[in-house]
């Protein structure tokens, strides 16, 4: 679609206008880190963050909602659910974008989800281009996540003193009513193409291989050694699964009041990590070893979930990384199992 | 390759806004099959009916308690609007579950996943080899075989329990033990005074049985240990790995191949099974 131009000092009208109509969510500091929130001003926005712990998934899957109240337990007197409130989330960086557009797939396709397709029917993405690594722990590029050509409604590039605007869908056309914008000129299409080209070297590959062979990597990886190596040192805190934008997991609970007649079912976030997660009933743990877990979650980001959903599970954002206390990251894991088939070490 | 054939799910046709929402049944009629089993009868509201192949399992739930997956234990061909649960009181939903009398209302999602292709058995010898609790599943599909008896050649069932107290479905065994278009052999671990049959592991049975293994269908479900020496027998018969179907049991908690607890590597047991034929699932290492 077309290309608009936005000076930067006409953003906080813009989003001062958008939270007239909508909930907006975008990167805010917080105690010095940045994380993805409800901003209520426009000053909160801070479109130049590095990254967040969270991903921004938890405007679409959070880490708990209510898939239903209910009134009295025991006659099912269950209550409609709350309708969804509008909401636009500012900043979203591409890896997270594809992070989104796969649990757009997860959850509306097959059987659908209603609970996130309702809530992701109502919500607008506003997402910016990445000019220079947040950190030594993305791997974006080597992921091909760098960038992205779908899953927004608008798209901002920042080129100086204005960001350009690419409108991805006819709701993000309809969104900059609230915007002052003007349309580019053939100079600001060279400020873009300058700013695009010079960031591309600015990003190191750092899989030692490409990324379309990762699920035949893994493939040939079931036996790997490295599995026990990582049970022995993971901790099953799940710290990984928690920050992950692809995580889709989850458990389901019930929570009633002491008279025992009103409560909620939730869904929570779950973790493959966790020694509960594969245990029935009667106590048979069907992922006894962490060394399992810990393959298990890899074999999801890089094979299992391409394989249902045609999309990786992992988009090389790097969180799980900055996150894991004992130094399990997937750059590491991923060049690792690829050395040790090079060197036709051990399969 | 494991069928992506997307399960059928007749309950929710009527609450598609709202995948979560369960269907409210009613309690009909309870049997305490052991100390730890019962056998609830449930019904649905204006006589809709659950539309179930044998092998599939449906969500049970209590509000404020919680969901679980149970297998359904009753055989389309006896529906008549009703379905039958046989409950092992095990966890949090089953225990409050056991506590319920008749009348009183459970929740229900489902049926899910796929049951047993049983029109392909037809003019088959049926081996049916339950471990233990793996009897309430496959009720299901024993019962629709003997209603359509004629299709069927030999129906041989080798079921082994714990000790004679945790035989399920006991009336049932009898009738069936009676039939004689039915080779039926019932075995405990552990015998007692009152004990008078065959005791030792389910696999012992299989030293008696002879099978035409080009013709055999068997079938099994038990605990997790039991299915590696069980398939052993099996293969030892001569039966070929297409023939041999498994139902696994997985902590199903979404039932629509999302939550992520009933994964087999990159199967969701909930859509793709619960019922596995073992060629499908010998590739799985984390299947059995």
């Amino acid at each position: 679609m077309s290309l608009a131009i936005i000076y930067k000092q006409d953003v906080p009208a813009f989003v001062r206008n958008v939270l007239r109509f909508y909930r907006v969510g975008g990167p805010v500091e917080t105690n010095g880190h940045f994380a993805f929130n409800t901003i209520r001003d426009p000053g909160e926005l801070r479109l130049d963050y590095p990254t967040t712990i969270l991903p921004p998934k938890k405007f679409l899957l959070p880490a708990r909602e209510t898939l239903f109240e209910f009134d009295n337990a025991q006659e099912f007197q269950i209550k409609s659910p709350r309708p969804e409130p509008r909401t636009v989330v500012f900043g979203v960086h591409t890896c997270d974008l594809h992070a989104i557009q796969l649990l757009d797939h997860v959850f509306g396709t097959g059987h659908t989800d209603q609970n996130y397709n309702n809530r992701r029917r109502q919500t607008l993405i506003v997402s910016i281009e990445c000019l220079s690594p947040c950190d030594e722990n993305s791997f974006c590029k080597s992921m091909g996540t760098l960038t992205a050509d779908e899953g927004y409604d608008l798209h901002l590039t920042d080129i100086g003193d204005a960001y350009a605007i690419d409108v991805g869908t006819d709701a993000g056309h309809n969104l900059l009513e609230y915007a002052s914008v003007r349309t580019a000129t053939p100079t600001d299409m060279q400020r873009l193409n300058a700013v695009l080209s010079e960031k591309w070297p600015r990003f190191p590959y750092r899989l030692d291989f490409d990324v379309s062979d990762l699920p035949s990597l893994l493939n040939m990886s079931m036996q790997s050694p490295l599995w026990n190596e990582l049970g022995e040192r993971c901790l099953a805190c799940a710290s990984c699964t928690n920050v992950c934008p692809t995580c889709f997991c989850f458990d389901v609970n019930d929570e009633i009041g002491f008279d025992m007649k009103h409560g909620q079912r939730t869904r929570v976030w779950d973790s493959c990590q966790l020694d509960a997660f594969a245990t029935v009933a009667g106590g048979h743990n069907f992922r006894k070893s962490r060394a399992l877990r810990q393959r298990h979650r890899f074999m999801r980001k890089g094979k299992y979930i391409l394989e249902t959903h045609h999309l990786l599970g992992c988009v090389g954002c790097g969180r799980c990384a900055r996150a894991c206390l004992v130094d399990i990251t997937p750059v590491k894991v991923f060049n690792e199992l690829f050395h040790q088939k090079e060197v036709g070490g051990q399969p | 390759m494991i069928s992506s054939m997307e399960n059928t799910m007749a309950l929710n046709a009527e609450s598609e806004n709202h995948f979560f929402m369960p269907t409210v049944a009613k309690i009909t009629n309870i049997e305490q099959l052991t100390a730890l089993e019962k056998l609830f009868t449930l019904q649905l509201p204006k006589g809709v009916s659950l539309d179930h192949r044998p092998g599939q399992f449906v969500e049970v739930s209590l509000l404020g308690t919680g969901e679980a997956p149970i297998s359904i234990s009753s055989s389309p061909s006896r529906s008549n609007g009703n379905f039958e649960l046989c409950v092992r009181k095990v966890g949090d939903v089953t225990q409050a579950i056991h506590k319920l009398r008749t009348g009183d209302k459970l929740g229900v999602r489902g049926p899910f996943g796929h049951g047993f292709p049983y029109e392909k058995f037809r003019g088959k010898d049926i081996l049916f080899a339950p471990g233990g609790l793996g009897l309430a599943p496959l009720r299901s599909l024993i019962n629709q075989v003997l209603d359509e008896r004629a299709l069927y050649d030999r129906v041989i069932i080798l079921y082994g329990a714990r000790n004679p107290s945790e035989l399920l479905f006991k009336d049932e065994l009898e009738k069936w033990s009676r039939r004689e278009d039915i080779e039926l052999m019932v075995t405990v671990d552990r015998g007692d005074d009152t004990w008078k049959g065959h005791t030792g592991v389910i696999t012992t049975l299989f030293r008696d049985v002879s099978v035409n293994p080009r013709n055999t269908i068997a079938i099994t479900c038990g605990p997790p240990v039991m299915y590696k020496f069980v398939l052993m027998e099996l293969q030892g018969k001569g039966i070929l790995e297409g023939n041999i179907y498994l139902s696994l049991e997985r902590k199903m908690k979404c039932g629509i191949g999302k939550c992520g607890h009933c994964q087999i590597n990159n199967v969701y047991a909930c859509q793709s099974g619960p019922v596995f034929s073992y060629r499908d699932i010998k590739g799985l290492e984390e299947a059995l």
